[in-house]
């Protein structure tokens, strides 16, 4: 190609790439998202299906998966809520205020996505355990706390801190702060502005965030199998129903304990998908604004 | 601590003060109590327990298959991200949203589904059966299951950037007589390697600590495939709460220099 003779259609050409090479790019894309995506999802449903609809509901019906369910379902009850309070409080200080080592905060609360899980387990284990600091403490007025529900609680909040902060920190910070400053000008009390200008603002960063949170809290299998001790039907969440069932070799029901977490997934893609389309549609109109 | 901009914004030491607590109470003193711990060891001690055979055979296994892993993903999350943000096609979106699966899909099921697939008798472990090699049970099956629990770090810390260059850029550098490569090198490259690296980093970082997706797959034999956050998962079970500490402090020290060293060199591309 030469400048001299340079078209339309050189540059679109330029433009598009060449075709042989988008339509291989193209094709790239369908075999990674067949092979490392959607293979193991039709995996998931064949396993559990594979001796009928009978046996599938008969091992989500058991009371050990039953009450797995509930734990799970009790652990993301408690930690979400803190960790979203947690965050929105978080994300107010560094978005709305600059202070010195901010910096340095904003690291630490990223910190618990790159300790291993297993870790996170570990250091409850070592500050509550029979043999922890508090070991002795708590075994004098009978507290539990590793084996036990607080410490799939603790455990969970752990891998899950940073989820709610690291959606709202950007999103706070493109929004700054004008309409607040308006609103206090205007005589809004501190929580008047809160509810009535902040909260509608980040309404779907939060819901992106806890979406993003209540997935990991469900299916934080590392941590929770360290300070859980297995107990079925007791301390037993559902990942780790699922690792029982596997390890006994009953696949075909940890398969179908598998496809019910499966299913909760995909309907956290699609309230994913839903809140960020909605960020995005706030962020064309106060673009054209 | 002084605050400098917005005067009239309420609640500064309400919420730094919270931040502060929450985190300290839950994630900064049990860490440092780990730290702690491992200071009852002396050194000599410490060194036992972190140099033996098992231990540094799994520590290789770790960073290695994290390492490659994350590799693997820089290539195809970039062809992904570049499928998703250049070209439409059919299913582009149905693609764009399912690459979130592994963020959202627990890691046991995770695990048992990447197991099923590639074991002996697996769907796609019987092709390579035939073709005379193992996938599950060994390293390569290891970093399979990384780079399926890490795929979404690359293909999501690249997409913006890709779709935030301007075209134009690009079709100058083509109308200045630059081949197809030479756009890459020159234009594209510089711009995504620092959230290529980010990715990357995100990518390994999580590799390491993985447990619940690698266990199934792994198969678990001592000095051949035992990941290191099962190493400290055996020392718990037989009550060595000083060779878990030490492993666990190894572990994210290493860790920790590893993510410098990215950091480091990521500021150096972006301030040349």
């Amino acid at each position: 190609m030469t400048s001299t003779t340079l078209t339309a259609g050189d540059i679109s050409a330029a433009r598009r790439g060449s075709p042989a090479g988008r339509i291989l790019l193209i094709l790239g894309a369908y075999l990674a998202f067949a092979l490392f995506l959607l293979l193991p999802l039709l995996v998931v449903l064949s396993e559990a299906l594979k001796l009928g609809l009978g046996t599938f509901f008969s091992a989500l019906l058991e009371p050990d998966a039953i009450s797995a369910l509930k734990l799970t379902l009790l652990a993301v009850g408690i930690s979400v809520p803190l960790n979203l309070v947690f965050g929105v409080a978080a994300a107010w200080c560094v978005s709305k205020y600059e202070f010195r080592g901010k910096s340095i905060l904003v690291t630490l609360i990223d910190l618990p996505f790159s300790v291993s899980p297993v870790i996170a387990g570990l250091i409850y284990v070592l500050l509550f355990g029979a043999q922890g600091f508090f070991g002795d403490v708590l075994e004098k007025y009978d507290i539990q706390i590793i084996f036990a529900l607080p410490g799939i609680v603790l455990a969970t909040i752990f891998v899950t801190v940073p989820f709610v902060a690291r959606e709202l920190i950007p999103l706070m910070q493109e929004q700054g702060s004008q309409e607040e400053e308006a609103a206090r000008l205007l005589g809004a009390s501190g929580w008047q502005m809160f509810w009535h200008v902040t909260l509608p603002n980040i309404k779907w960063g939060l819901i992106y965030g806890v979406v993003l949170c209540t997935a990991r809290a469900m299916g934080e299998f590392g941590a929770v199998s360290v300070v859980s001790g297995h107990i079925r039907g007791y301390t037993n969440t559902l990942p780790l129903h699922v690792e029982i069932l596997y390890n006994e070799y009953n696949h075909v029901a940890a398969f179908s304990v598998a496809s019910l977490l499966l299913g909760l997934a995909l309907i956290i893609l699609l309230l994913k998908q839903w809140s960020e389309s909605r960020i995005n549609r706030l962020r064309h109109t106060a673009e054209e604004e | 601590m002084s605050r400098r901009t917005s005067p009239v914004i309420p609640g500064f030491g309400l919420t730094l003060g919270y931040t502060l607590v929450y985190l300290s109470l839950l994630v900064l003193i049990p860490l440092g109590a780990m730290f702690v711990h491992a200071a009852q060891l002396t050194w000599a001690e410490f060194w036992t327990i972190i140099s033996a055979p098992r231990v540094v055979a799994a520590l290789k296994l770790s960073f290695g298959t994290a390492f490659v892993a994350a590799l693997i993903n820089g290539l195809i999350g970039t062809l992904l991200a570049w499928a998703l943000v250049r070209y439409s096609f059919p299913g582009r979106k149905v693609i764009d949203a399912m690459i979130d699966l592994p963020f959202a899909l627990p890691t046991a099921v995770a695990g048992i589904a990447l197991t099923a697939l590639y074991a002996p008798n697996g769907m796609v472990g019987q092709i390579a059966a035939w073709l005379g090699f193992k996938i599950a049970y060994t390293p390569l099956g290891i970093t399979l299951a990384l780079t399926f629990v890490t795929l979404p770090f690359v293909v999501r810390t690249i997409q913006p950037v890709l779709a935030d260059i301007p075209r134009e850029v690009e079709e100058a550098a083509a109308c200045l007589g630059a081949r197809p490569f030479q756009v890459f090198r020159h234009v594209l490259l510089p711009a995504l390697l620092p959230a290529w690296l980010t990715g990357f980093a995100l990518a390994f970082a999580r590799g390491v600590g993985e447990y619940g997706s690698v266990i199934f797959i792994a198969g678990n034999m001592p000095m051949k495939t035992e990941i290191l956050p099962l190493l400290i998962m055996v020392k718990l079970d037989q009550y060595d709460y000083h060779g878990a500490t030490a492993i666990g402090v190894l572990m994210l020290v290493v860790s920790f220099i590893l993510l410098l060293l990215i950091n480091l060199l990521q500021r150096r591309i972006q301030t040349p």
